[in-house]
């Protein structure tokens, strides 16, 4: 037991934890697509673990292939859309309930990424490309360090105010309506499909991003790197409400708050996760933590609920 | 094309749930119905007639077997339901149900006030719109124009269906369906609702339909009442006829024409 607290050295956490919550900004843009789908729309995509590793292998065989890393983030994007795509269309087009939808275009992008990368993984180096983001400015010098986090904020702070702007326009306003009470969205006509399509599709471009930034953050592009995302995107997005559900609505912009505090939610899901690898318990148990977490969240308001009426049927 | 032009014409709908099932059930059953420009008729008939599914078929919730919907000389029948939005407004029996209870009070009338046009990037609700709809809130003298950024959520049944009854009338739609709006509020507030609707029906020179459980309102609201039964209309009066109608003349037509009493029904006497 002693051995065991004298073998943890709390310098080591402190030197990784840069690192996790640079992570945890780049997984945080990938959680604001969960939040899109899961809370706004009410469709649980499963899209993303395949469209997560589907942004990665693109951007990072783009960039292999002499495109510049600003570029080549776009496009992945613009690829995790096109994910989104064909989960909007299964479901809206062809009949194929939601889920089901989502789980079909992942597992086919299993394949499409393997193809994309001509093998399970690809490796991009910082020393040969001029990446946007990389592990290696966080453990570097002082300067490049700062360098990087006031760039990840600023650039996080952009999308914020871009996705708030976004959700008060009329278009934001008819995928509100159409997760919230799609019977009242059709009887005021909006084309419930097609939103759902479009949002889907935005979602999967966030998720997109994300891969592809965390592609270049880790250096590779890993067929696999995908899996449990969902789980990780709900984790952020429960963590976040959870720690400031109270706080955000009272504010004014609440609906941006609340975005921010999904990105907090993915950061604080990988401090948890490091100083858990501290600890010395196998990481490969977090899966199953993160799993157990989300789904005590997940039923927290339902049992909640329940226990109310109970009490109403009694007085 | 017909000499006289109707705000809605059903010809010969027909609507089968279920078929081929052990569940099959022939809910529409060639149903036809002529409404003048103006016309607020009355629903009445026992539960399963097929009120509901008159109001779904008209709303294109669903496509019909056979039949054709026509309004304001436009044939509808083929038009997805968010595409008849557009000529129609709708309040249902389920307060939840006509607004979005997670967004404002302003955004649920904007959604409104854009129904049948595209949705554009520009912001949700502009100023000149919210004096708009503060207007139209304050016309129901329920203190609403006070709280436009409240969730529609936080309201009350009533209030939900006021404001579900303005988003309905925002467009001056060709008509209006009201399925049994105040079903689910209690008298004073069922009172208070249906007065409104009155009103708002009158101010816009509205066609409309509204199906009620309570005789007493069928009689007293509109200008024809109609009865329906295994999904016919079993009995139309208007004007002066239906003025001198009592609870009892309908109960015995409605015996009189299903062979079915209809004390053991849902349906309110008073
Ligand atoms: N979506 C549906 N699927 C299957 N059966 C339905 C559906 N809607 C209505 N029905 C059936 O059609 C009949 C008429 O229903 P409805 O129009 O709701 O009656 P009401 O006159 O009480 O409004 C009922 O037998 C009902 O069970
Ligand atoms: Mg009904």
């Amino acid at each position: 037991m002693l051995a065991y607290f004298s073998s943890l050295s709390f310098l080591t956490l402190l030197r990784a934890l840069p690192g996790s919550v640079a992570q945890g900004m780049v997984w945080g843009i990938m959680a604001l697509g969960v939040y899109i789908t899961f809370r706004l729309l009410d469709f649980a995509d499963l899209t993303v673990d395949g469209s997560m590793a589907f942004g990665a292998a693109v951007c990072v065989m783009l960039i292999r292939g002499g495109v510049h890393p600003i570029v080549a983030t776009l496009i992945a994007f613009l690829a995790g859309m096109v994910a989104g795509l064909v989960t909007g269309l299964l479901n809206t087009l062809l009949g194929i309930p939601g889920i089901l939808a989502s789980i079909l275009t992942q597992i086919g992008l299993y394949s499409i990424n393997l193809h994309v990368m001509g093998k399970s993984n690809q490796p991009v180096s910082v020393d040969n490309y001029p990446l946007l983001v990389s592990l290696r400015y966080v453990t570097g010098s002082a300067k490049s360090r700062a360098f990087f986090f006031l760039g990840m904020v600023i650039f996080l702070v952009v999308l914020i105010c871009v996705l708030y702007s976004y959700f008060g326009t009329e278009q934001g306003q008819a995928i509100r309506a159409t997760g919230c009470n799609p019977n009242m969205a059709r009887a005021q006509g909006i084309n419930t499909n097609f939103i759902k399509v479009l949002t889907l599709m935005i979602s999967n471009g966030l998720v997109g991003l994300s891969g592809a930034m965390y592609g270049q953050f880790q250096g590779a592009a890993d067929v696999n790197m995908g899996r449990g995302a969902i789980v990780i995107g709900l984790a952020a997005v429960i963590i976040g409400e959870v720690l400031f559900g109270k706080w955000t609505v009272k504010r004014k912009a609440a609906f941006g708050w609340t975005l921010g505090a999904v990105i907090i939610g993915a950061i604080v899901y990988y401090l948890v996760y490091q100083f858990v690898l501290w600890l010395k318990m196998p990481s490969e148990d977090m899966k199953l933590l993160s799993a157990v977490v989300v789904a005590v969240f997940l039923a927290i308001p339902y049992l909640k609920e329940k226990k109310s009426q109970r009490k109403g049927a009694k007085a | 094309m017909s000499e006289e032009k109707y705000a809605l014409e059903l010809r010969e709908i027909t609507k089968v749930f279920n078929r081929g099932t052990v569940n099959e059930k022939l809910a529409l059953s060639g149903l036809s119905l002529n409404l003048l420009p103006g016309d607020f008729v009355t629903i009445i008939g026992g539960n399963g007639a097929g009120k509901s599914t008159m109001l779904n078929a008209i709303a294109g919730v669903w496509p019909v077997d056979s039949g054709r919907v026509i309004v304001d000389g436009t044939d509808i029948t083929a038009l997805p339901e968010h595409k008849r939005a557009l000529y129609l407004g709708r309040v249902f029996q389920d307060p939840m149900n006509g607004t979005a209870a997670t967004m404002d009070i302003e955004e649920n009338m904007a959604i409104a006030s854009r129904r049948g046009q595209r949705q554009t990037l520009r912001r949700g609700v502009s100023a000149k719109e919210r004096e708009f709809f503060r207007e139209r809130l304050a016309s129901l003298g329920l203190g609403l124009e006070e709280r436009m950024t409240s969730k529609v959520g936080l309201l009350s049944g009533g209030q939900r269906q006021a404001i579900t009854l303005l988003m309905a009338a925002i467009k001056k739609p060709k008509l209006l369906l009201l399925d049994e709006h105040t079903a689910a509020l209690d008298p004073k507030t069922a009172a208070k609702v249906l007065e409104i609707s009155d009103r708002i029906i009158e101010e816009n020179q509205l066609t409309a339909l509204m199906v009620t459980h309570n005789m007493r309102d069928a009689i007293a609201h509109g200008n024809r009442l109609i009865m329906m039964d295994e999904g016919r209309i079993i009995y139309d009066v208007r004007g002066e006829e239906k003025k001198n109608l009592h609870v009892k003349d309908l109960l015995a037509k409605f015996e009189e024409v299903s062979g079915t009493e209809f004390a053991n029904d849902r349906m309110m006497l008073g």
